[in-house]
C-alpha cells in the first residue's frame, strides 16, 4: 500500500507515491536522487542525515517520508543560492571544517539552523547547539570556529 | 534499517484520530521513539495515527492556577516558554536537554510521557510537581495522575485506545529545577533528579533508579526535617534497586542520586 505525498525539496514541489515506511532520507536520497544527505549511524545518534523541515533542524533517518508531506524541506543541495553559495558553506570552505566530509552536510545543515537570526551566537552555545551532531575525525574545533565565523557574516550580510 | 510494512493516516480532528485508535492504530507523536523501534523492529505497529494534524493538542496556557500544556507541545516550545519556566522550571530544564536540536523540534510532551522510558526525563518532573495528564479515549475523557500513569518498563495505564491529549501541571514551581547525567550529550540519562520546592516542602523524584521515575523519600524526609543537603544526598537512593549494566552498578546509580537530588534542590534554592 503506498500513499500520495506532496513534498517541496529546495523549492521544487514533488508529487511521490511512497510506502508509509518509507523514511524520509531514503525519499531524498533514492527517489529524489538528492545523495548529498547521508545515513550515518541509521539509529537517530549522529546527525548525519539532518535536513530542515519548515526552516528546522530534524533527523530525516526518523522521520517517515508520510510525516513531511505537503511540508517544505531544504537539504543541503539547498542551502547555495544563485549568489553563491551560503555563508555557512564559505566558513567550512575557509576554516577547513572538514576532514573526510562525511559528517559535514549535517554539520552544515544543523549549523545553519543554528545560527539564523542568531548572529551573536555564542561560542558555547554553538558547541551546546551541535551536540547532536558526531564528526568521527573529531575535527570539532574547525566546525565551532566556522559555525561562528558564519554566524558573524550573516550579520553583516 | 526499515521499518515493517504499516498503514498511515493523519486526521485532523480529535474524533476520527479516536477512531483510528480504536480501530486498532498507534498513535505517533513526534516519533522520536517510536521510529527507532519500528527500525530495529522493536515495535511493528499494523498501523499509525500521525498527531501532528491534530492543532488543539499544541499550546502551553495557565488554566486557572494550573499550567496546561497541550500532548503534541514540541520539547523546543516546552523549553523556550517563559511561562514553563516561571511555573515550572524543573520541566523547561529538562525539556532543553532531551537529545538535541533536532530531536526537540520532533520529540513532543506527550509522546515522551506515553514512552514512558525509565531513562526518560519527562516521568520524574511529572512526578515531583505533581502533575498529571488528561486523556481522551473512545470511552470518554480521563485524568491519569504521575504517580498512576507508568507501571513498568515503557508500559503505562493508558489503554491501546487512549492517548494524551494535555499535561497539567499545579503551577508556582518555578522553585523547580532538573539535573541529570548522562555520558554523551545526546544519551539518555543514566539518572536524573527533579526537585520542586513549593513553601518549605522539598519533593524530589528521580529517572533511572527503577523501571519507572521514583520520588527520593530517604533525601526528602531530611530535607524536610531541615537536615543538611549533604546528609540528605547520602540517602537519595534508600530504598532503590536499579538495574545494572553497562551504563554502571547499582552502587554507582544511586551515588548519582545523591549527587543529582542535591544539586537540582541547589539550583531550585538558587531561583
Amino acid at each position: 500500500m503506498r500513499s500520495s505525498i506532496r513534498i517541496t525539496v529546495n523549492g521544487v514541489e514533488h508529487d511521490l507515491e511512497v510506502e508509509p515506511r518509507r523514511l524520509l532520507v531514503h525519499a531524498l536520497r533514492e527517489d529524489l536522487g538528492l545523495t548529498g544527505t547521508h545515513v550515518g549511524c541509521d539509529t537517530s545518534s549522529c546527525g548525519a542525515c539532518t535536513v530542515h523541515l519548515d526552516g528546522d533542524a530534524v533527523l530525516s533517518c526518523t522521520m517517515l517520508a508520510v510525516q513531511a508531506n505537503g511540508r517544505s524541506i531544504t537539504t543541503v543541495e539547498g542551502l547555495a543560492t544563485a549568489g553563491g553559495l551560503h555563508p555557512i558553506q564559505t566558513a567550512f570552505h575557509e576554516r577547513h571544517a572538514l576532514q573526510c566530509g562525511f559528517c559535514t552536510p549535517g554539520m552544515l545543515m544543523a549549523g545553519a539552523a543554528l545560527i539564523e537570526g542568531n548572529p551573536e551566537i555564542t561560542e558555547a552555545e554553538v558547541r551546546q547547539g551541535l551536540e547532536g551532531n558526531l564528526c568521527r575525525c573529531t575535527g570539532y574545533q574547525n566546525i565551532v570556529d566556522a559555525v561562528l565565523v558564519a554566524a558573524r557574516e550573516t550579520a553583516r550580510a | 534499517m526499515i521499518p515493517t510494512k504499516t498503514a498511515y493516516t493523519r486526521p485532523e480532528s480529535i474524533e476520527e484520530a479516536l477512531a483510528t485508535l480504536a480501530d486498532g492504530a498507534r498513535p505517533i507523536a513526534g516519533g522520536m521513539s517510536l521510529i527507532p523501534m519500528m527500525k530495529l523492529r522493536l515495535a511493528s505497529p499494523a498501523s499509525l495515527v500521525d498527531l501532528s494534524g491534530l492543532a488543539e493538542l499544541t499550546g502551553i496556557a495557565m488554566d486557572g492556577s494550573d499550567l496546561v500544556i497541550g500532548a503534541m507541545t514540541r520539547h523546543r516550545e516546552v523549553a523556550g516558554s517563559a511561562l514553563v519556566r516561571a511555573q515550572a522550571g524543573a520541566l523547561a530544564d529538562a525539556a532543553a536537554g532531551i537529545g538535541s536540536p533536532a530531536v526537540r523540534n520532533r520529540g513532543t510532551i506527550g509522546g515522551s510521557l506515553a514512552q514512558s522510558d525509565p531513562h526518560g526525563d519527562l516521568p520524574a518532573v511529572l512526578l515531583a510537581l505533581g502533575g498529571s495528564v488528561e486523556v481522551r479515549g473512545a470511552s470518554g475523557s480521563r485524568t491519569i495522575a504521575a504517580a498512576d500513569l507508568a507501571v513498568g518498563f515503557l508500559t503505562t495505564t493508558l489503554a491501546a485506545d487512549e492517548m494524551i491529549v494535555a499535561v497539567r501541571l499545579p503551577g508556582g514551581a518555578g522553585r523547580s529545577a532538573y539535573a541529570k547525567f548522562h555520558r554523551r550529550a545526546i544519551d539518555w540519562s543514566i539518572v536524573g533528579a527533579a526537585a520542586v520546592i513549593r513553601g518549605t516542602t522539598t519533593t524530589v523524584a528521580l529517572t533511572g533508579m527503577a523501571a519507572v521515575a521514583v520520588r527520593a523519600t530517604g533525601f526528602e524526609v531530611i530535607v524536610n526535617a531541615g537536615g543538611s543537603l549533604e546528609e540528605a544526598a547520602r540517602h537519595a537512593g534508600d530504598g532503590t534497586r536499579p538495574a545494572e549494566g553497562l551504563d554502571g552498578s547499582a552502587e554507582y546509580k544511586r551515588h548519582l542520586a545523591g549527587v543529582l537530588a542535591r544539586r537540582a534542590t541547589e539550583a531550585a534554592l538558587a531561583r
